[in-house]
């Protein structure tokens, strides 16, 4: 429904160095457009007076005590105007180096930039920085401010050389202004309106600047992706949807499209668009937040991407390189655990290369460094704890970039280069390393399955909570030991896994867990058992990890009831309520076929 | 419905916003409430949780009751809660009233009277150590809640075009043990990446509608027909209410709007356009203009 006096909006950040006059040309584009509250301008300079202080545009802005009493911004603040043209949601960034998280917040929220430089200072370390930090939150709208023109006597020569001297660094980071304007917010050249005191710069003055930015063109033209936020089943209020709800962030999807989700791999097709007190829809494009259900139940957590099967498809690895910057208080450092949430996936990653460090202020300085510290830039390759699903950055924005998570805060963010294909995962040295420091008993394990009349094996119980897996697996033990075979039940619950840890803290127990179970796992089927366990809540990609784990031994999957898992995976599947009797049988009957001698054992 | 180029307009895309938001506390905080004032703001909040939840609001809607308020907002609020089957939860600073510890009452000052019924009543209604009363939908009465489990995640309907300290909010925004901001020191916010993870003893205040102007926020209730206490529109005697709040310290503006399309057209080019909206809350002018004293103190 678009209203016939709906007007556009703009978000706008101001960046610069600390001092150059970022509050002073939003206060003097605020109070030179009608902008501001009546009443408002007269009361700040009645407050200037009282004080016996000069007044300044800045003060306009500067809500907050702490400000006031420091001269300088802090954090970013919005504020709203009006052109003819559009409406403006300006963003006020703190230009001082320790503020900078404040000022990635604000600018990432834009998608226009106005770069302000002072005349009389020139080009400072956090010009640079903040030029660099634009091209890295991918905003393409920039004008160059060079304010305090009247310090410098209006002169042309002055201003064509910040010009030149700023151009060619922005080149350097493919950053191409739209324009460059010489102004004095002080005085109110060029701001509304071009100025008398500049007789020679006959461009577009700030305002004409601003109307000028473009908004992004959509991007429903893209590939399809939505990020899957939740999976929500309202049963206890009558509601038996099962709606999975999230953003598209690009491309559109229709009623009767394949779909796939990454990283697991599960395939599905839209049967409806979900929505509250809307007309019914038939397909869902870019931007929109809404929900959908499918054709098949299927189960996959929050975090992967739908996608449609017809479009070209993330990539699924648990390496990328990227560009980061940091912000974090601690550095950046390897054999760490930090949380990566990129798109609605959270994960632990940790640094598996740094490949080199750069200071933003100085593209040219390169060190070599063995960690990333506050305010550095880094091209670094992460290694996650699982698979997960990416774009690089080039294609799709939206699920190409990251941000890391150190003690509870956001303290980087990343924008991914490409993905890294490495045989050579930390699983894989692990079980190497494993294998060459294992110092191998005498006995074989063929002989070991000789003497036992039985190979050894793992047994899984897989599925979701309450649906009887202890007690099959007890069963399961009993029966076998009767039978005079040798059989041991872990009961390692994965209870251990709390739910008030936070998520990645869940996820990183999980896997933990698992490695511990598969650790186990390798000591007792070496010895000849046959092991039984249960796991509830088990992924695929979890399996993996305990199968290759247990590796040489075999390791038999039985699902109690559907957890989601892929068939593949799974060896045997048995219904919820299954009789433990009927159970065992038929999982012994699978189970034979893993533990019988082989032929030739008896030659 | 046609949307020509497949662009969201402004309240589709302030609306989308708001609904990712509400969804990723929803995913990140077990004990999460929403504050419900019964104003126009967090009405529209709770208007945008049916729309993020299909129909459904799947966390308890607080309200503090200084029992200074009009009483037609307490009979509008147990009615919606009765007619969408809301988790209604209120709290109240029992003490100070049974102490007579008031502004109308003559004890204290509008901003002690503040501080007292609204923030200290809000910070221990959220901590769990004074009394909720929840609504029981089978008796349509209040009875002391047997949840006493602090809420980590508390979902507010602050505006950064309000006042000079919202505007520096985050989405996601932090109070340590104390319910105190730290303003100077906030965390990041990217590419709706969110302060989603938080040490125990700590709190996240959640601000959906963070980018929506008083503007925004009538265009959206005229578009989707919400049901809004009639508190805001002339009943006839030429006045409304433009913000809501306790009885003594809550003026009402001279207009004569008396349905909301009047208001959106009073707001869009009419005689409010440049007055401040919360012009008629008398606490807001005792705290220097900016609430923030108030604010670092735990007031919405």
């Amino acid at each position: 429904m678009t209203n016939r006096h709906e007007r556009e909006q703009m978000n706008v950040v101001i960046v610069g160095h600390v001092d150059h006059g970022k509050s002073t040309l939003i206060g003097r584009l605020l109070a030179d457009t009608g902008a501001l509250p009546e009443g408002k301008l007269e009361a700040v300079k009645a407050n200037c007076e009282r004080n016996a202080k000069p007044f300044e545009y800045a003060f306009l802005l500067d809500a907050l005590k702490d400000e006031q009493a420091q001269g300088i911004t802090i954090d970013t603040a919005r504020c709203f105007f009006k052109s003819a043209k559009r409406d403006y949601i300006i963003i006020d960034a703190p230009g001082h180096i320790e503020f900078l998280k404040n000022m990635v917040s604000g600018a990432a929220r834009a998608e226009a930039a106005i770069l302000v430089i002072d005349a009389h200072e020139g080009i400072q370390e956090n010009s640079k920085r903040h030029g660099y930090m634009m091209s890295f939150l991918g905003i393409k709208n920039i004008t160059v401010c060079v304010n305090k023109m009247d310090l410098v006597g209006y002169k042309q020569d002055v201003f064509e050389k910040i010009k030149a001297e700023y151009s060619k660094f922005l080149d350097e980071i493919n950053i191409k202004p739209d324009n460059f304007i010489p102004i004095s917010a002080r005085e109110g050249d060029s701001i509304a309106a071009l100025s008398s005191n500049m007789s020679w710069y006959q461009r577009a003055s700030v305002l004409e600047a601003l109307d000028n930015f473009k908004k992004k063109a959509p991007k429903s033209e893209q590939t399809f992706r939505f990020p899957v936020q939740d999976i929500y089943k309202f049963t206890a209020q009558a509601d038996d949807r099962r709606i999975f709800a999230g953003r598209v962030e690009t491309g559109t999807v229709a009623v009767g499209d394949d779909i796939i989700f990454l990283p697991s791999g599960k395939t599905s097709r839209i049967k409806s668009v979900e929505g509250f007190n809307t007309e019914p829809k038939n397909c869902a494009f870019s931007g929109e937040s809404t929900g959908f259900c499918l054709d098949t139940q299927i189960y996959i957590r929050p975090g992967e991407i739908m996608c449609k099967k017809s479009d070209r498809q993330p990539f699924v690895s648990t390496k990328f390189r990227s560009n980061l910057f940091w912000m974090g208080r601690l550095p950046l450092v390897k054999d760490k655990n930090y949380k990566l949430k990129i798109a609605s996936q959270h994960i632990p990653v940790r640094i598996a290369e740094i490949i080199s460090v750069l200071d933003a202020s100085e593209l040219s300085s390169i060190q070599k460094k063995n960690q990333v510290d506050r305010h550095d830039v880094a091209e670094c390759v992460f290694e996650t704890l699982k698979p997960v699903a990416f774009d690089e950055v080039v294609n799709v924005a939206e699920t190409g970039r990251f941000v890391l998570v150190d003690n509870y805060e956001i303290a980087g963010g990343g924008i991914i280069l490409a993905p890294v294909f490495d045989e050579n995962t930390s699983l894989k040295k692990h079980v190497r390393q494993r294998e060459e420091n294992w110092e191998r008993s005498g006995i074989t394990p063929q002989n070991r399955a000789l003497k036992y009349q039985h190979k050894s094996a793992l047994v899984v119980l897989a599925g979701q909570m309450d649906v009887g897996k202890q007690r099959i697996a007890k069963a399961l033990e009993e029966q076998l030991f009767n039978r005079g075979q040798n059989v041991y039940f872990l009961g390692l619950s994965n209870q251990v896994v709390q739910d008030s840890v936070g998520s990645n803290d869940k996820v990183l127990n999980k896997v933990d867990y698992i490695q511990q179970l598969g650790e186990l796992s390798h000591i007792l089927t070496d010895a000849g058992l046959i092991l039984i366990t249960s796991i509830t809540d088990v992924d695929d990609y979890e399996l993996k990890i305990l199968k290759s784990l247990t590796h040489p031994s075999q390791t038999l999957v039985v699902e109690i009831g559907q957890s989601g898992l892929n068939t593949a995976q799974v060896d045997l599947c048995l219904d919820v309520g299954v009789e433990p009797a009927a159970a065992v049988e038929d999982i012994q009957r699978h189970l034979n076929k893993a533990i019988g001698l082989d032929p030739e054992y008896a030659i | 419905m046609t949307k020509d180029n497949k662009t969201l307009s402004k309240l589709d895309a302030l609306e989308a916003q708001s609904v990712y938001i509400l969804r990723e506390a929803y995913r990140e905080f077990k004990n999460l409430a929403m504050l419900w004032s019964i104003g126009k703001d967090s009405t529209v909040l709770l208007w945008l949780s049916r729309k993020a939840f299909f129909g459904h609001v799947p966390f308890p809607l607080v309200h503090i009751d200084t029992s200074y308020k009009i009483p037609a907002m307490i009979e509008y609020r147990d009615k919606l809660a009765r007619e969408w089957n809301l988790n209604m939860v209120y709290g109240q600073n029992k003490e100070a009233l049974a102490r007579k510890q008031t502004f109308p009452e003559g004890a204290v000052d509008r901003l002690t009277c503040c501080k007292l019924l609204k923030s200290e009543a809000l910070k221990h209604t959220l901590a769990g150590d004074w009394t909720r009363y929840r609504m029981n939908h089978k008796t349509g009465q209040y009875e002391e809640d047997t949840n006493t489990e602090p809420y980590t995640g508390v979902i507010v309907g602050a505006r950064a075009d309000e006042e000079g300290s919202r505007s520096k909010e985050r989405y996601f925004s932090p109070r340590d043990r104390n319910s105190e901001w730290d303003i100077g020191d906030q965390p990041p916010e990217l590419w709706n990446q969110f302060k989603t993870d938080f040490a125990p003893g700590t709190h996240v205040r959640v601000h959906p509608l963070l980018d929506w102007t008083e503007l925004n926020i009538w265009e959206y209730i005229e578009r989707e027909n919400i049901p809004i206490i009639d508190l805001y529109f002339d009943q006839g005697d030429g006045q409304r209410y433009r913000s809501l709040g306790c009885y003594p310290c809550t003026n009402p503006v001279d207009s004569t709007a008396r349905n909301v399309s009047e208001i959106v057209e009073e707001l869009r080019g009419g005689k409010f356009s440049n007055i401040a909206e919360r012009s008629g809350r008398a606490q807001d002018k005792e705290d220097g203009g900016g609430l923030e004293t108030l604010r670092r103190d735990g007031y919405m």
